[in-house]
């Protein structure tokens, strides 16, 4: 028997395309909109931009450290740069220059990161970085977005070309369900409750927030009505709707493509423990790399899909 | 801003050399070393070399702009900006203090005027003066982009991703400058992580190489300086080699590192500033 899913989709894209196609409106909106990328045009889907503007498009060849200073020099100059590399290497490699060229600094720039998390597959550990989240939402002055889907990723792309100030925008390789409208308006901060539920909420970001929603149908077949919400910004992260939901609700479960250390879930818990107390649940990766492998496979091995969410529904439930 | 003669603008250098060693002893904290050395460079620049205005616009559009990479010569950079009308003289005071603007490193998160980027952590401040100085061509905006780095900051990799990226993109409207005087905390640089040959390098990495053999005597600074103007705009960007002497203006601080990172104590004090003429008036 097929679920009744509250989101469907027809189309399945990848949410680095979603942002390929907002840079490109912003850059066609802005002319202060520039672009940045570490030998990875292709992969970060910033072709677009650069054929259509190639003055505003710096390629700065395998040097991310470089890149990330050059972004902050532009910003310094009144650009808005989108320098676009791996997350790999758009956060760890970078730490210092990010630290103090962009977020002490307080400048306008958008580390635009893809590939997150272990759905970028089959290029295996060296590649999937689970820690980028935890490190970006350190830094004060610093905005950490993590987008769901293609139409998503291109509303938030639109957004943070808006917005003044440093940002960190993840997203990914896989592709993926388009379960979210065209049309959204992407306010940042401020978290989307996708599916009203009263026994447990979902806190979701990224990739799966569309296994939260596989796992809603599947625990309604059990008689358990979970409440979704889609927390695409990890940074600020929605306080009111956070704790508006858990006092409805009573328990929660955090669902990331991240450790578990530093990530989303780490967040809530900061956020329960000072305000409302109540019993929480994370589905990510425990303290350990990942591996090679379809995303599929990963999700399934690593404990972070729809199924997984659904047990740790059920362990939250019953801790109320 | 109207011309200075050699004299006077010696006379500035002087009283930045005062400026720096009474900052770092009354909070027994920072680098003196390094900015005795590069006095005559920050006031041949501020004072006789750049198109800026004290009225600080952080987009530095319609200026010559200057970055410090080397942030740890904090207390020159305050000394000159100060001095050149940026911000009170009397604010040198607050020098490291807590609630203070001029902090230990430059930081633009206190609005000091003249800073546009933090830097303390090496080998950031190439890169980010590239950044500027591409906005620049962008808004085919003809004024020029400067940069200091000190000689051990080329240890930092940073630095030559910069260098080959600068070059590649025909960044020419940037001058970038080391200060050539071969020490660093922990020894001369020679000892610690050997430069090699400087000029070879940044020509081999597609840099116009401009040796500025006087970099602790003002005339001969002002032409090294002029010169690089002269090599500015030809499709290659412009590295200056300044020879100087740390601690340069003290006879016992002098050529060593042992003042790199560290103050003098009250009769040091006393003794360096006999050797200094009180010029502008202390703080």
């Amino acid at each position: 028997m097929s679920l009744d899913l509250k989101f469907t989709y027809t189309e399945k894209k990848d949410t680095r395309s979603g942002f390929g196609d907002g840079f490109l409106e912003a850059g066609r909106k802005n002319p202060n909109v520039v672009g940045l990328c570490a030998d990875l045009i292709g992969s970060l889907k910033m072709g677009d931009f650069q054929k259509e503007f190639p003055d505003r498009f710096f390629q700065t060849g395998i040097a991310e450290a470089n890149m990330i200073g050059i972004s902050a020099g532009l910003a310094i100059g009144g650009k808005i740069p989108f320098a676009g590399t791996f997350a790999n290497f758009a956060t760890g490699r970078v730490y210092d220059q990010i630290r103090q060229s962009v977020a002490y600094s307080d400048k306008n720039v958008k580390i635009c990161a893809s590939h997150a998390g272990l759905t970028l597959g089959e290029d295996g550990a060296t590649h999937q970085i689970l820690e980028d989240l935890g490190m970006m939402k350190m830094l004060p002055h610093m905005t950490v977005i993590n987008p769901c889907d293609y139409n998503q990723t291109k509303a938030a792309t639109l957004a943070i070309a808006e917005y003044e100030g440093p940002v960190y925008l993840r997203f990914g390789r896989p592709s993926w369900p388009i379960f979210t409208p065209a049309d959204q308006k992407f306010e940042i901060g401020k978290a989307w409750k996708m599916i009203d539920g009263k026994d447990v909420t979902i806190f979701a970001t990224g990739h799966l927030v569309w296994e939260a929603v596989v796992a809603e149908a599947m625990l309604r077949e059990e008689g358990i009505y979970a409440e979704v919400i889609n927390i695409h910004t990890i940074k600020p992260l929605d306080l009111e709707a956070i704790l508006g939901s858990v006092k409805k609700t009573g328990c929660a479960v955090s669902a990331e493509e991240h450790q578990v250390n530093g990530g989303l879930g780490d967040s809530i818990a900061q956020t329960l423990s000072r305000n409302y107390p109540a019993p929480l649940e994370y589905v990510g990766v425990n303290d350990s790399f990942g591996e090679s492998g379809t995303p599929t496979q990963l999700l399934e091995k690593y404990g972070l899909n729809a199924e997984n969410i659904v047990k740790a529904a059920k362990r939250a439930l019953a801790r109320k | 801003m109207e011309k200075q003669s050699i004299e006077q603008l010696q006379k500035i250098c002087t009283q930045l050399r005062r400026d720096v060693l009474r900052m770092v002893h009354a909070v027994q904290s920072g680098h003196p070393g390094a900015p005795l050395g590069c006095a005559e460079f920050f006031v041949a620049l501020y004072f006789d070399q750049l198109r800026h205005n004290p009225d600080f616009k952080m987009n530095g559009k319609g200026e010559d702009l200057f970055f410090l990479s080397n942030g740890h010569l904090s207390a020159g950079w305050y000394s000159v900006l100060s001095r050149s009308g940026y911000f009170p003289v009397a604010e040198l005071k607050t020098f490291r203090k807590l609630n203070s603007r001029l902090q230990g490193h430059p930081a633009t998160h206190e609005h000091l005027p003249g800073i546009r980027v933090a830097s303390g952590s090496l080998g950031q401040g190439l890169s980010v003066a590239i950044g500027v100085a591409q906005a620049k061509k962008i808004d085919k905006d003809d004024h020029l982009v400067y940069v200091l780095m000190g000689d051990g900051e080329l240890q930092e990799g940073q630095v030559w991703e910069a260098a080959m990226y600068a070059a590649h993109h025909k960044v020419d409207n940037l001058i970038a400058t080391v200060d050539y005087n071969g020490q660093q905390i922990d020894g001369p640089t020679d000892k610690i992580m050997d430069l090699m040959n400087l000029k070879a390098k940044w020509e081999a990495f597609g840099w116009e190489v401009n040796e500025i053999k006087e970099g602790n005597d003002m005339k001969s600074v002002i032409a090294g300086l002029e010169k690089a103007k002269s090599l500015a705009g030809k499709g290659k960007p412009v590295l200056n080699l300044l020879y100087t002497e740390m601690g340069f203006g003290v006879d016992f601080m002098v050529g060593t590192h042992k003042w790199h990172g560290s103050p003098p104590n009250d009769e040091q004090l006393a003794k360096a500033l006999g050797q200094l003429e009180e010029t502008l008036g202390d703080y």
